[in-house]
């Protein structure tokens, strides 16, 4: 196989890959208070803690095993041919970060960046897990996730991976792109979050016997909206730093990056404010918030190749889609996500990844392809199926893997608490303490009797 | 049902990476592309269905 280039890296663009991705983590702060904030009072400190815990075991996870699946562009991977043509499968790296020099090279930003980001798609599915997914369970769901789902899957994005080198192998435009993560992050980690939510089941309560939802309103707005805040400069960061060492994009492009992701997320909160304001009579603070996380989710696959305009339809998009999808998982489909994480991050992570198909204008040859692609030097012609079959692949492989490892953790360790514990609260149940231990905020309104 | 519909899903994959090794730049390999999308949406709202079945069972 032709060895796939890395970008090459300027100091200036490693410091300002650095800075990014030291941003990172503040997008997994985010997701977590709007987590904590859209479930209930009674399992509010059980939502953080656990947050923590899965971002402290997704970094673990991946120094020890997931970068070694994951690699990067150069580095050591499987490959076996297919027509004649080499299709890298999985990386070929040492256990815990062996063979790796964290000097700053591209390979170790990506390792420092993998670290950080897979923490952001472990805490993706605890949404939709929200006040009934035990901590022990949620931690051995996430070792599975960090471990082996997303590593394998983002080397096949990011790694110089076969869906990367659609265009060089197939002529499909400059194979399946995705800069910041919609893919390897939003639906990987929305996918996961759907599987947690049928193997979990329906909260109590939650369904009458005819079947209707009862409103479980989250339990703090400010946190949720706080969170929206940090996440906004969290993704600052991460679509800045995966464009830069995934895409190829100079440090200068940061800016329009930067523009791009803001622009996608404050469309997608405004049409989300202004669909439930005409659908409900005013806007609604938790649906606003999804739109905004729906349309920073949206904007990670294209923020680099788009101009600002088609980041504000991406937005719109995404914002508009994010009411109704929380709708009909919860009324249609009887899915319980109090986070709203499948319809947040894996529709607007699948929305994005097809924008970019549509909207993307290349400015030349990406690091990861190894061809001019088809139209030649920036040509995109067939970029759009190239993210087609990416789509296809995360319905088609990451949700089937996901559903069956984690129905098979559930068949070993089960993943549901007790009902005793629904009924107390995980705070007391899981913890012996709960979040607001001065205040009475909670009652068995939604308990059957 | 849900074993179906997951196998269904593959399937769908499983179509689409044949259309992409099999068929060169033609409209075929699109219309299968597609194709292998459609098998995959079937997949989808077959497991949907078997989902809001189980749950009709609990209940």
């Amino acid at each position: 196989m032709t060895p796939l280039a890395p970008p090459a890296l300027s100091e200036a663009g490693s410091v300002l890959c650095i800075v990014c991705i030291l941003l990172v983590p503040l997008a997994g702060a985010g997701i977590s208070l709007i987590n904590t904030g859209l479930g209930r009072s009674r399992s509010a400190a059980h939502a953080m803690l656990a947050a923590l815990c899965l971002m402290a075991l997704a970094a673990v996870v991946y120094c020890v095993c997931g970068f070694a699946w994951q690699g990067y562009l150069g580095r050591p991977a499987h490959v076996i041919l297919v027509g004649g043509k080499a299709w890298s499968w999985t990386a070929a790296e040492p256990l815990f970060l062996r063979r790796l020099d964290l000097d700053g090279s591209p390979a170790s930003l990506a390792a420092c960046f993998g670290m950080l980001s897979v923490g952001l798609a472990a805490l993706i599915p605890l949404g939709a897990g929200a006040d009934r997914w035990r901590l022990g369970a949620a931690c051995a769901s996430t070792a599975l996730l960090a471990g082996w789902t997303y590593p394998l899957f983002a080397h096949w994005v990011w790694g110089g991976g076969w869906l990367a080198q659609l265009g060089a192998n197939y002529g499909l435009g400059h194979g399946f792109v995705d800069a910041g993560g919609s893919s390897s992050i939003q639906a990987v980690g929305g996918l996961t979050a759907l599987a947690i939510a049928w193997i979990l089941g329906a909260r109590r309560g939650k369904y009458g016997p005819d079947g209707a939802p009862a409103a479980i309103p989250g339990h703090n707005a400010v946190l949720i909206l706080f969170g929206c805040l940090l996440a906004w400069v969290g993704w600052l960061g991460l679509n800045s730093a995966g464009a830069i060492l995934f895409a190829g994009a100079e440090s200068g492009r940061a800016v329009s990056i930067a523009v791009n992701t803001t622009l996608s997320a404050a469309a997608a909160a405004l049409a989300a404010a202004v669909i439930t304001r005409v659908r409900f009579g005013k806007p609604d603070a938790s649906l606003t918030a999804n739109g905004w996380v729906g349309g920073l989710a949206a904007s990670s696959a294209a923020c680099a190749f788009v101009a600002p305009a088609a980041a504000l339809m991406i937005g719109i998009v995404a914002g508009a889609a994010v009411p109704f999808a929380v709708e009909a998982f919860e009324f249609w489909l009887a899915v319980d996500d109090p986070g709203g994480a499948v319809s947040v991050h894996a529709v607007g992570g699948l929305w994005g990844v097809l924008a970019l198909g549509l909207f993307a204008r290349f400015p030349g040859r990406l690091p990861n392809v190894v061809a001019e692609p088809s139209g030649g030097p920036g040509g995109d012609s067939g970029q759009w199926l190239a993210q087609l079959v990416g789509v296809a692949t995360l319905l088609g492989f990451v949700l089937p893997l996901t559903y069956a490892l984690n129905w098979l953790l559930n068949r070993i360790y089960p993943q549901r608490v007790a009902v005793d514990g629904e009924r107390e609260g995980m705070d007391l149940y899981e913890l012996g303490a709960g979040a607001y231990p001065e205040f009475a905020t909670h009652t068995d309104e939604f308990m059957p009797r | 049902m849900r074993l179906i519909g997951f196998l269904l899903l593959v399937a769908g994959w499983i179509l689409v990476l044949a259309a992409v090794v099999l068929l060169g730049a033609s409209p075929a390999r699109a219309a299968f592309v597609l194709a292998g999308i459609g098998v995959e949406a079937l997949g989808l709202a077959l497991v949907f269905r078997s989902h809001l079945v189980l749950r009709g069972s609990r209940d």
